[in-house]
């Protein structure tokens, strides 16, 4: 399998090898294939493209800056450790830049009512910032524990003129939501466009949010490639439905010299029942309109996930990094609460940037992995959102050690 | 003929519609869930749909999501519903039992082995809400294979284009869903329903059950001038919600499927 690619998928099913599909009820396969067409005639138009480039640049903010941590470099004395700074979108995370993608398509379809979930807040605040920008009325799903923690984030989807609507069901947190956001859409399915947050969800939407999250490892070659002359020996990005790290890893999963490590959330430790590493702790199920590993008991009921950070907390991964596991092209690890923590803090004080609890992950896995690699080594880690939201549950952890 | 053809040619013969009843297995215990089961012919169901309970049921509605809580939480389990079923068919063997609910659990359980059990307890149909067609080669057609039933649901938004591919690989009835929207939502007028019904019959010699929506007797009793069966789910699933005691759980039930039941059978078609 020599000329095997990785960056074909998903098939026409929707399907990356086991891995994907369209599980859905009946009421939604004609909206979802409706989706499909409309979705693969945009990226084959001009005018679409010519839009969206130009959101990406005046509105979002793009290309940012592919920056190299000379300080965390200096102090883990290994690799040289490159940050590719989504954090410095418009909203302050990598979330924006599939928003904006899928409000041009609503728009293109003639959709006049937009819906979404979200768990940290951050898809909620992007869907609510573009449908802000484009006039549509907007609703965001939201489980009341995230809405505890991410108090911030609900005032910020509301001075955006969204509504948020809690959700009590299970634990209150992103499953829930989405389940929610579904039976919403299934209830209003003539005008209403299902903004989904990650690569998850049925197809097309898998496929369709990494493509639109595909301009972050673009543009990190590119810059890599001027700033280097090569490309880079790793890549790191945190994993919750997976949208940053297959936008990073999607340019790159058919160059095989480059490693690409996907870190999931341990919580308290993958040995423990409070984590949300499906890839790491789960097992192939169906869920939320696509198969893919999942956390779940043994009469296939889905089981809490934990994290320290609400956008990780889900008990399910997006299929297409189902599947990159399962042939082995990405290594997925987990980071418990504690070390991403540790990290959160050693990127405030070495490079005055405070990055989202979520990339702190990926952060935590980086500075494992820098010491004992050499000095010519090179690794781009995403730093996907920043952590201004997170304030609240780190004072939490830190007391009065601060 | 299996049990559902068999209970549909008769009723065709007596000329009128199906009373088919859903309830939750496990709800809100396993013992008043039986209980409930086993008195649901006697209090006039035709066809019963027997839920599957699922953490996370993304196409119902408020009432039946709490069902499934309630089941789960009392240790209900795929395992535990297919026994009900065996314990429901050592007295009853002609009404029919169609297994509802979500693909995971059965995912998990291993589908040869979940439909080796399901005929061997008894089991006519499966109702499976997130396998569309286009996964058929997963769960329906290994049913079929089997001799069990696959369901397929029709929506208000499955347009001629598509309503073959979705009719073609059902069998025993075709559910159709009269609103777009979740279990216990709102409920479609009786023109929608009147016009549904003579689309479908275009594409299918199937009978055509109508749900969704469907509380009352007096509502009951205007579907059933209109299809050939009338599901009600959620309406018989609050009598469980509000009852103080598994008696009074059974009791509400079976006197709300006692009522249904006489309206359908007086609609003449």
């Amino acid at each position: 399998m020599t000329d095997m690619t990785y960056s074909q998928g998903p098939d026409a099913q929707g399907m990356f090898g086991q891995f994907g599909g369209r599980y859905v009820a009946e009421t939604l396969m004609p909206l979802i294939l409706d989706l499909e067409r409309e979705y693969t005639a945009a990226m084959k138009d001009q005018a679409f493209l010519d839009e969206l480039a130009y959101f990406q640049r005046d509105y979002i903010g793009r290309p940012n800056p592919l920056y190299f941590a000379e300080r965390l470099t200096e102090h883990f004395g290994g690799a040289k450790i490159y940050l590719k700074r989504e954090e410095l979108n418009h909203t302050g995370a990598h979330k924006i830049n599939n928003c904006i993608g899928q409000i041009l398509l609503a728009k293109r379809m003639g959709k006049t009512r937009i819906i979404a979930e979200t768990g940290a807040g951050m898809h909620g605040v992007a869907t609510a910032t573009v449908a802000a920008r484009f006039g549509l009325p907007c609703v965001i799903y939201m489980g009341t524990t995230d809405i505890d923690r991410q108090q911030a984030n609900v005032f910020r989807m509301k001075l955006l003129g969204a509504t948020v609507i809690p959700v009590t069901a299970g634990t209150g947190t992103l499953k829930d939501a989405m389940n929610e956001a579904l039976r919403d859409w299934v209830t209003n399915v003539a005008d209403t466009f299902y903004l989904i947050g990650t690569v998850a969800g049925p197809h097309p939407y898998p496929a369709m949010v990494r493509d639109f999250q595909a301009v972050i490892g673009r543009e990190a070659k590119a810059q890599i490639l001027e700033k280097e002359g090569r490309l880079p020996d790793s890549l790191i990005a945190c994993v919750g439905g997976g949208s940053n790290a297959m936008g990073l890893f999607h340019e790159f999963v058919d160059d095989k010299d480059v490693a690409i490590i996907g870190v999931e959330a341990g919580g308290h430790g993958v040995n423990t029942s409070k984590h949300a590493a499906s890839l790491n702790g789960g097992v192939p199920g169906v869920l939320h309109g696509n198969r893919t590993f999942l956390l779940q008991d043994d009469d296939g009921q889905i089981t809490d996930a934990h994290s320290i950070s609400a956008g990780l907390d889900y008990p399910g991964i997006g299929p297409e990094h189902a599947w990159l596991h399962d042939v082995k092209r990405v290594e997925y690890v987990p980071i418990n609460d504690d070390e991403a923590l540790e990290a959160f803090h050693a990127t405030c004080r070495l490079e005055g940037i405070i990055p989202a609890l979520e990339s702190a992950h990926a952060l935590a896995e980086a500075y494992k992995r820098a010491p004992t690699l050499p000095k010519d080594h090179i690794m781009i880690v995403c730093l996907s959102g920043r952590g201004d939201k997170d304030m609240q549950t780190v004072m939490s952890h830190l007391g009065d050690k601060l | 003929m299996s049990r559902l053809e068999t209970r549909f040619a008769q009723l065709k013969q007596e000329g009128r519609a199906a009373l088919v009843t859903y309830t939750t297995g496990g709800d809100p215990d396993y013992a008043t869930s039986l209980a409930i089961l086993k008195g649901l012919p006697k209090a006039g169901a035709d066809v019963i749909e027997l839920g599957m309970p699922f953490t996370d049921p993304m196409a119902d509605g408020p009432a039946i999501q709490a069902a499934a809580l309630r089941a789960l939480k009392s240790g209900q389990t795929l395992a535990k519903t297919l026994n009900m079923v065996r314990e429901f068919r050592q007295e009853e063997s002609e009404t029919p039992l169609v297994l509802m609910g979500y693909y995971n659990p059965i995912h998990r359980y291993g589908v040869e082995r979940f439909l080796a059990e399901a005929k061997d307890a008894g089991v006519d149909g499966l109702i499976v809400v997130d396998l569309p067609p286009e996964h058929d080669a997963e769960l329906c057609d290994p049913a079929q294979a089997v001799g069990i039933d696959f369901i397929r649901l029709t929506t208000p938004t499955t347009d001629n284009n598509r309503l073959p591919r979705v009719l073609n690989s059902s069998s025993g009835f075709v559910y159709y869903v009269s609103v777009a929207g979740v279990t216990g939502a709102g409920s479609a007028t009786t023109e929608h329903i009147e016009h549904a019904v003579t689309r479908l019959r275009q594409f299918t010699q199937l009978p055509l059950c109508v749900g969704f929506g469907i509380r009352t007797p007096e509502q009951a009793r205007v579907v059933a001038q209109l299809a050939d069966g009338v599901v009600v789910g959620s309406a018989l699933v609050d009598q469980i919600a509000k009852a103080n005691s598994s008696a009074e759980a059974v009791e509400g039930v079976l006197s709300l499927c006692n009522s249904l039941a006489e309206a359908v059978r007086s609609a003449r078609r």
